[in-house]
């Protein structure tokens, strides 16, 4: 390359602040005190809610005492079900990722970290609002009580995989627990979430969409075809930002975090964006609640950019520690879901050190009892688990000629 | 029983289904209160209400996805590309969600979806108003593809369309919405009123994907086409004095494959003829499978009409678009095999 000339053009590529042998730095960010944020009416006119999207809606405190106008009536029995709920995702995905490791899948995604933002959703949603989920809110399905065993047998691609092993492992499919079917290709259910919210109002229902994508990949095209849709049309849907800062190994500036936030990008549309702290469990449930009430009310769409930090690998075929400090989500200043909220019902004298021992051992019990049911029935690989004609079927309600052709050459 | 133009069979069409099922709704770009570039949905908003027949922002993307998530809703919408030259940025949505969302999830979810775009060539529309993209469609499994010829076959397709259970691609050869254009620019196009095909019901009925037509039968030549280029080959049978049986396909996924075979077994030659580029162009299937079925049957090399393996040439349109001698050419070609 020539000499540069001066005043010449300089291009930007951003860079995250520490890389492996780093130290994490955090620092420079700062955040609204607990308590602090005002909570507006559900009525807002989405214009007068700008501000939120710059700020954090926290409820919890360090100490687990929760504060201000935020902080929702949620009777101590829910809280202990989401604090059971979260506890059960990560022993599952501890489970199923170490899984992999013994070659018992091909792949796993665990949510490790941000258990909050889908367990908390899933618990202020009604039972039956329809999520249109990316492929680590894995919480939002147990917490509407499918079955263990189910998951496993599709991660395990076995004889009584729902999805007849078709599907990558963590891509589940149940249409009578609201939650659709994941694709790999990103963001594309965010536009179908609003489009089966715009049926729902078409249709007179009650029911609203909710959708969740990675910060990562609110750059698609997709999220702006969605956020369009859902603001002309008043779609009742919430759209969910997983800020978990990290796309694979691209930190969140890549994806256009450096200069803004991600809720910002509700502004532009006119479509009210929330900010919330994504570890903070009560926050997470109150944000939705609002969210949920405003489309209920025909009221249209919510943003909501949940901050939180992914504590894991993104998925079993990366390595964190090549891009990232290794002790980064330690230094996480927001802290850890579960941690915050058992710190919280134990301070309201609903829970113990104990009692929450007992429940993380009942739920490592579970995990490892329906694993052990699971294997049972066969991991990956297993011979005869999918019948070879079952390729053929359900591309289309009924098979064409060139379908029966071509099983009948593959000898079935 | 009225003359219809295809444009006011398939307006026809959506007024029927949206009669008939609640379910049925329709929306794109301009097609609410203006009715659309090309009139198809035209006075539907005004007789069914803004809700079932409405604009769309200018995203295409948006306007796949919004009707995915409507049909998983349990909806039959009907979604209008404008041009399908602008098909593109739906691609992915029409091929990784649409197509695949029945088998991904074992028939928990499916994706009732009519995805109607004109297409093709012979309007003076330049590189992104002509093109004739089905072979994007016709190579993904979980799509059925659907291209009508006359008014009749429209509004019957396009009401087993909507009614079909899987997502279907439905072209509409825009050169002859209103007339059977048939290439030879020397003399006027007849309307459609003239065309017996042009005789359509008012209410409903449905032709079944998968079947096609023989719009003229014969003996010397099989010519398998579709759209437009149905009448363009019939031209070209009547200008040649070959007794050509031109087969027009109707559905191209899944294909006709018992009305190709009986027509190439009896003539033993086939001439396929299509407005898109060549290569990997839909005709290359088509000649796979006639050589695949009819091998024996077979006299003379199989023979394609196609659009040349160029964008689409504004000023040189009736250069690259096929026209009656290139089939014609053609035809003799494969007679003397």
């Amino acid at each position: 390359m020539s000499p540069r000339k001066p005043n010449a053009l300089d291009l930007h590529i951003p860079a995250p602040r520490a890389r492996p042998g780093d130290k994490p730095d955090f620092s420079g960010w700062t955040f609204p005190e607990p308590g602090d944020t005002p909570r507006p009416d559900v009525g807002a006119a989405a214009v007068e809610l700008r501000e939120y999207a710059y700020g954090l809606i926290r409820v919890l405190d360090m100490e687990g005492n929760a504060l201000g106008p935020w902080s929702p009536h949620i009777e101590p029995e829910t809280l202990r079900r989401g604090l059971k709920y979260m506890l059960l995702t990560r022993a599952f995905d501890d489970r199923m990722y170490r899984a992999q490791r013994q070659g018992k899948t091909s792949f796993y995604m665990q949510s490790f970290g941000e258990e909050a933002v889908s367990v908390a959703a899933a618990l202020a949603l009604n039972p039956d609002d329809m999520c249109f989920p990316s492929y680590r809110q894995q919480g939002i399905l147990i917490a509407r009580d499918y079955p263990l065993l189910t998951m496993m047998n599709q991660i395990y691609s076995n004889a009584r995989d729902p999805m007849r092993g078709r599907q990558l492992p963590v891509m589940y499919s149940s249409k009578k627990d609201g939650f659709f079917t994941i694709s790999g290709n990103l963001a594309t259910q965010v536009p179908q979430a609003v489009g089966w919210a715009m049926a729902s109002a078409y249709s007179g229902d009650l029911r609203i969409a909710s959708t969740w994508l990675g910060e990562g990949s609110t750059a698609e095209g997709d999220f702006h075809a969605a956020m369009t849709f859902a603001a002309v049309y008043k779609a009742p849907v919430i759209v969910n930002i997983v800020n978990n800062q990290w796309a694979i190994s691209s930190f969140q500036g890549i994806a256009g975090g450096e200069n803004t936030t991600f809720a910002a990008r509700g502004v532009g549309y006119g479509v009210p964006p929330l900010r919330v702290d994504g570890n903070d469990f009560l926050a997470v449930y109150a944000v939705t609640k609002w969210a949920a009430e405003r489309a209920r009310s025909n009221l249209g769409p919510t943003l909501i950019e949940h901050f939180t930090y992914r504590g894991g690998p993104h998925s079993t075929s990366d390595d964190p520690s090549r891009y990232r400090p290794a002790d980064e989500a330690r230094a996480w200043p927001l802290g850890d879901p579960i941690e915050r909220l058992k710190r919280h019902l134990i301070s309201l004298g609903e829970w113990s050190e104990d009692r929450h021992r007992e429940a993380q051992d009942a739920a490592l019990e579970t995990v490892r009892t329906t694993g052990r049911e699971a294997e049972k029935v066969g991991v990956l690989g297993a011979e005869g688990a999918h019948a070879r004609e079952s390729m053929f079927e359900d591309v289309y309600k009924e098979m064409p000629w060139h379908l029966r052709q071509q099983r009948e050459e593959e000898g079935v | 029983m009225a003359a219809m133009t295809m444009i006011q069979a398939l307006n026809s069409a959506l007024d029927t289904m949206m009669e008939r099922d609640p379910k049925v709704l329709t929306f794109g770009e301009d097609v609410g209160y203006f009715g659309g570039v090309f009139k198809v949905t035209e006075h539907l908003q005004q007789k069914h209400g803004a809700k079932r027949c409405f604009d769309a922002p200018i995203n295409e993307c948006g306007i796949a996805a919004a009707a995915i998530g409507m049909a998983v809703y349990g909806l039959r919408p009907v979604i209008e590309i404008q041009f399908a030259d602008y098909m593109y940025p739906a691609y992915d949505q029409l091929v990784s969600e649409a197509a695949r969302i029945r088998y991904r999830s074992v028939n928990d979810y499916t994706v009732p979806l009519t995805v109607r775009m004109p297409y093709g060539g012979g309007i003076y529309g330049g590189q992104t108003h002509s093109q004739s993209p089905e072979a994007l469609f016709t190579h993904v499994a979980g799509l059925k593809t659907v291209i009508p010829s006359t008014p009749y076959d429209a509004k019957g397709l396009l009401i087993a369309a909507i009614e079909d259970d899987d997502p279907v691609i439905f072209m509409e050869p825009k050169r002859v919405y209103n007339g059977p254009f048939d290439g030879r620019r020397d003399r006027p196009v007849q309307p459609w009123s003239k065309h017996p095909a042009s005789d359509v019901p008012e209410g409903y009925y449905r032709i079944p994907l998968g079947k096609a037509n023989v719009a003229r039968a014969g003996q010397d030549v099989t010519v398998l086409a579709y759209g437009t280029m149905v009448h363009v080959a019939l031209a070209a049978a009547e200008v040649s004095g070959l007794d050509a049986e031109i087969i027009d396909l109707r559905t191209l996924v899944p294909v006709d494959i018992e009305a190709i075979t009986a027509s190439v077994a009896k003539t033993g030659r086939c001439v396929i003829v299509h407005e898109a580029t060549r290569t990997s162009g839909y005709g290359a299937e088509l000649s796979a499978l006639v050589q695949e079925h009819c091998f024996y049957h077979l006299e003379a090399p199989i023979q394609r009409v196609t659009g040349y393996d160029t964008p689409y040439p504004h000023a040189l349109e009736w250069e690259y678009f096929p026209t009656p001698p290139r089939i014609v050419k053609a035809m003799r070609r494969v007679m003397e095999g």
